[in-house]
């Protein structure tokens, strides 16, 4: 029966992130990689851009064949994960071969959750996560005349924004009151929407859909005010949820996604987890949460690597930060930290340019950043992400940082971990 | 990644916020001279002036982060180079850097980022303040690198010890065709002459007496001359067995022409043996025979200068040198067995003593960088043709005091012994200069 030291199940960012620090360590111990997709890595985050042909597909992997035989990696692709032996530290495929590990990283993802709406199973609808899922929407968008998207997250407006500019004519419904809950307040998200309107989207916030019927060519989908949407294509991007269903019995604690320490280490002592399928320590209160954001999850497998292998150097895991960055019909949207919500003494410092379509808002609490939140102003997200997590007192450069928070935060940086 | 990179490298403390470098890189990058948006940008702090830039990290998290494939670090140049055919313009390459190193630009409708323009950076050339560095030195390490480590691994130095750098450095340059000579001292005591009958290195090494180095090897030397082998005959010694109990045969040999190469490493002292004070160890040292107490006050003698010394016996090559600057090592070394080829050639190679000089064991080049910036040791060269030659003369040098300050063999002097010795340095300097003003007048 094949043997590897170390067996990692995914190939998206945060298994090459782990790849990568664990060959740093240790680049003799046998590594087997298994991705249940066909062809190389690549990203989920690339695919909206595949689908408006901005990507190439033949272009967008993160890895080719000559990087893994470099790093001595069996890389199996199109190897799905049936099941997860913890008791004797094996994996079985779905085609029957088992692989016993030394050390186990599960860096499985997450997949489109379809939501239980009547009548959905009985239409044709597009979801995007594969590069497969990618190639089929950007084939449908050419030809659709009328478009809806369901859910207003990443995944539904880069697709709602694909659709428009292909010549759809596009709905967006959202069950909460504004796009992009989560990462942008009601006000950043009203200047996203104003943006999209102009560009002929339609947008149906606060509603719900009740019922789907097939129609000719697609479907009509009906809502919970009473309106009926005839489309020739539709689009689910209601969210992910981890793929997990193989460590069934294994052991591991799951709750929604794989429960994991500091180290990225779940329940058992020999099987980590790391990205979308993680559910990790938070930073502001601590509580286990799902990140599912692509520099996390690059985090998230060093981490996993660096604790795998055994490297002195690995240091715990800081806690997930929500970040994101969004780019809307040549609009720049980035968002870093929380809005403070419920945090006691936090203050919101808005500036709203709504003429210039620009926007900033920046949240302190005792002077320390816990969020700042901008659309098409300057600021170096990675820099932020830094001063949050280093809880870095601002007290001394506060007018200067709420004035110009790039420059400020240079600065700081400059003086703290040039 | 192979090996080491050249970098820019940022001085603050030389920066005035004169914005000449991000007006080069505008201009070069986008054909005008607008600072929005230069690649390196300088930023004014309480405290001076800060950079962000792109540090071409060697672990960037940038390229990780990408989700499209359009960032690589290039193995050869080590420049995290953007493909503008792949990007697709969503940021998570900012979000990975916490250095302000790649960021969207307005003008350009993408991110950008420093690409050290192709080896030959345009900001570096504007900066007349002495701000901007583009360092090469890494070349250097990558050219060492693939010369061949003459020492076996896991040689039982002190921690942080520079001499055990000036040993594997010399081997590796001068190559295997060396026959190595090493009197008693720190050199054989952390194993180059080697345990239970294996020797330390890859070449012939032997272990002379201390007083007999220079003879024994010139020996080996003729021996080989006769068999009609060419060889280097490579003495590492102490300052120990050069500067006292090894100086007549070594004297001698310089005086007969002998064709080899005695390399002193000068750690000021008997370091091996539990730092005794050498004719080497400066005035006002600490040592464990110049003691600090009540009526010690450490050496009381200033130290012989034996490179001056051995340039007075005329020899075919003599030069000092220290491991805060290894271009000029090397290009010494080259020089030095050049020369032993035809006569006797001498280097005296400094070496601060983590152990014996009472410093933290990571600071060693930064003392030996500072002996250097104060004029405490000068860096020159001497052939009898050209006679001698500051190789990197300090006209602006830093307080001596700062030097001593440094390390621990120091602490206890009065400020009448710091005194004399900034008068020693001062007149030093000026002594050494005299003779470079001399040119080749040494006596025949």
């Amino acid at each position: 029966m094949p043997h590897a030291d170390y067996l990692i199940i995914g190939s998206s960012h945060a298994a090459l992130s782990a790849l990568h620090t664990l060959r740093m360590h240790d680049a003799e111990g046998t590594l087997t990689m298994v991705t249940r997709d066909a062809t190389l890595p690549y990203s989920p985050t690339v695919l909206p851009y595949v689908v408006s042909g901005r990507s190439s597909p033949e272009r967008v992997f993160l890895r080719d064949d000559r990087y893994f035989r470099e790093q001595n990696v069996d890389f199996l692709r199109g190897a799905q994960v049936e099941k997860v032996a913890a008791e004797r530290s094996a994996v079985r495929l779905a085609d029957g071969r088992e692989i016993v590990y030394g050390k186990l990283l599960v860096a499985s993802g997450a997949r489109p959750v379809i939501p239980a709406i009547p009548g959905l199973d009985r239409v044709r609808f597009h979801v995007l996560r594969t590069l497969d899922d990618a190639l089929g929407l950007r084939d449908a968008a050419s030809g659709a005349q009328r478009a809806v998207v369901l859910g207003a997250g990443l995944i539904g407006m880069h697709a709602a924004e694909n659709l428009a500019k292909a010549g759809a004519g596009v709905t967006i419904i959202e069950m909460q009151q504004h796009v992009l809950p989560g990462y942008f307040d009601a006000d950043a998200a009203a200047m996203i929407e104003k943006t999209f309107a102009a560009n002929g989207v339609r947008l149906a916030t606060g509603a719900q859909v009740v019922r789907v019927e097939p129609g000719v060519p697609g479907c009509t989908v009906m809502l919970d005010n009473g309106d009926a949407l005839d489309c020739d294509l539709l689009v689910v991007g209601v969210g992910v949820a981890p793929v997990m269903d193989f460590l069934a019995g294994s052991g591991v604690d799951t709750d929604r996604g794989v429960l994991v320490d500091d180290t990225m280490c779940s329940s058992v002592p020999n099987i980590w987890a790391a990205g979308d399928v993680a559910q990790a320590r938070g930073f502001y209160d601590g509580a286990k949460t799902l990140n599912g954001i692509l520099p996390d999850a690059v985090e998230q497998g060093r981490i996993a690597g660096m604790a795998m292998a055994g490297d002195p150097g690995v240091k715990p895991y800081p806690g997930g930060v929500p970040l994101n960055t969004y780019t809307f019909f040549g609009q720049h949207a980035v968002s870093v930290g929380a809005h403070g919500d419920g945090v006691a003494g936090a203050e919101v410092v808005r500036s709203v340019d709504a003429e210039r379509g620009r926007y900033l808002k920046i949240v302190l609490a005792d002077n320390r950043l816990l969020g700042i939140f901008g659309i098409n102003v300057a600021f170096d997200p990675g820099v932020m992400w830094e001063l949050i997590l280093r809880r870095i007192d601002l007290a001394r450069v506060r007018e200067r940082f709420l004035q110009a928070p790039q420059e400020a935060a240079r600065a700081v940086m400059s003086q703290t971990w040039r | 990644m192979q090996g080491a990179y050249s970098t820019i490298a940022f001085d603050a403390r030389q920066c005035d916020g004169c914005n000449a470098c991000m007006t080069a890189c505008a201009q070069v990058k986008t054909g005008s001279p607008d600072v929005a948006n230069s690649r390196i940008q300088i930023v004014a702090d309480d405290a001076g002036f800060a950079l962000a830039m792109c540090r071409q990290c060697g672990d960037p998290k940038c390229v990780e982060n990408c989700p499209a494939a359009a960032l690589a670090k290039d193995d050869a140049t080590g420049v995290i180079d953007w493909d503008g055919t792949k990007c697709v313009d969503c940021l998570l390459c900012s979000v990975g850097c916490a250095y302000g190193g790649i960021v969207h630009n307005p003008l350009a409708g993408h991110v950008v980022k420093c690409d050290m323009c192709g080896g030959d950076p345009a900001c570096v050339k504007a900066c007349d303040r002495g701000a901007l560095r583009y360092v090469t030195t890494s070349r250097i390490y990558n050219e060492v690198g693939q010369l061949e480590d003459l020492f076996v691994p896991g040689l039982a130095g002190c921690q942080g010890c520079n001499t055990e750098l000036i040993m594997r450095h010399t081997l590796r340059r001068i190559g295997p065709d060396t026959v190595l000579a090493t009197p008693p001292g720190c050199i054989p005591g952390m194993g180059s002459v080697g345990y239970n009958g294996l020797t330390g290195t890859k070449v012939p090494v032997f272990h002379p007496l201390l007083t007999n180095t220079a003879s024994m090897l010139a020996g080996i030397k003729r021996h080989y001359n006769r068999l009609g082998r060419e060889v280097n005959a490579v003495a590492l010694a102490g300052d120990g067995g050069t500067s006292d109990v090894g100086f007549q045969s070594l004297s001698g040999a310089a005086e007969r022409g002998e064709q080899i190469l005695f390399i002193c490493v000068d750690n000021e002292g008997y370091m091996n043996t539990g730092m005794q004070r050498s004719s080497c160890t400066p005035y006002g040292a600490w040592t464990s025979t110049t003691p600090v107490g009540e009526r010690g006050h450490g050496k009381t003698q200033d130290a012989k200068n034996l490179p001056v010394l051995m340039m007075m016996h005329n020899c075919a090559y003599v030069a000092t040198a220290s491991t805060a600057f290894m271009e000029d090592f090397y290009a010494k070394l080259d020089k030095a067995i050049a020369a032993s080829k035809h006569g006797f050639a001498y280097l005296h190679v400094y070496s601060p003593c983590t152990t014996g000089w009472r410093f933290p064991s990571q600071d060693n080049i930064e003392v030996a960088r500072m002996a250097v910036e104060t004029n405490f040791v000068m860096l020159w060269e001497f052939d009898p043709g050209t006679g001698l030659r500051l190789t990197r003369s300090v006209d602006d040098p830093l307080a001596v005091s700062e030097y001593l300050q440094a390390q621990g063999k120091y602490r206890h002097l009065s400020p009448e012994q710091v005194a004399h010795i900034e008068a020693g340095v001062v007149k030093q300097t000026a002594f050494i200069k005299s003779l470079e003003r001399r040119e080749a007048s040494v006596p025949h």
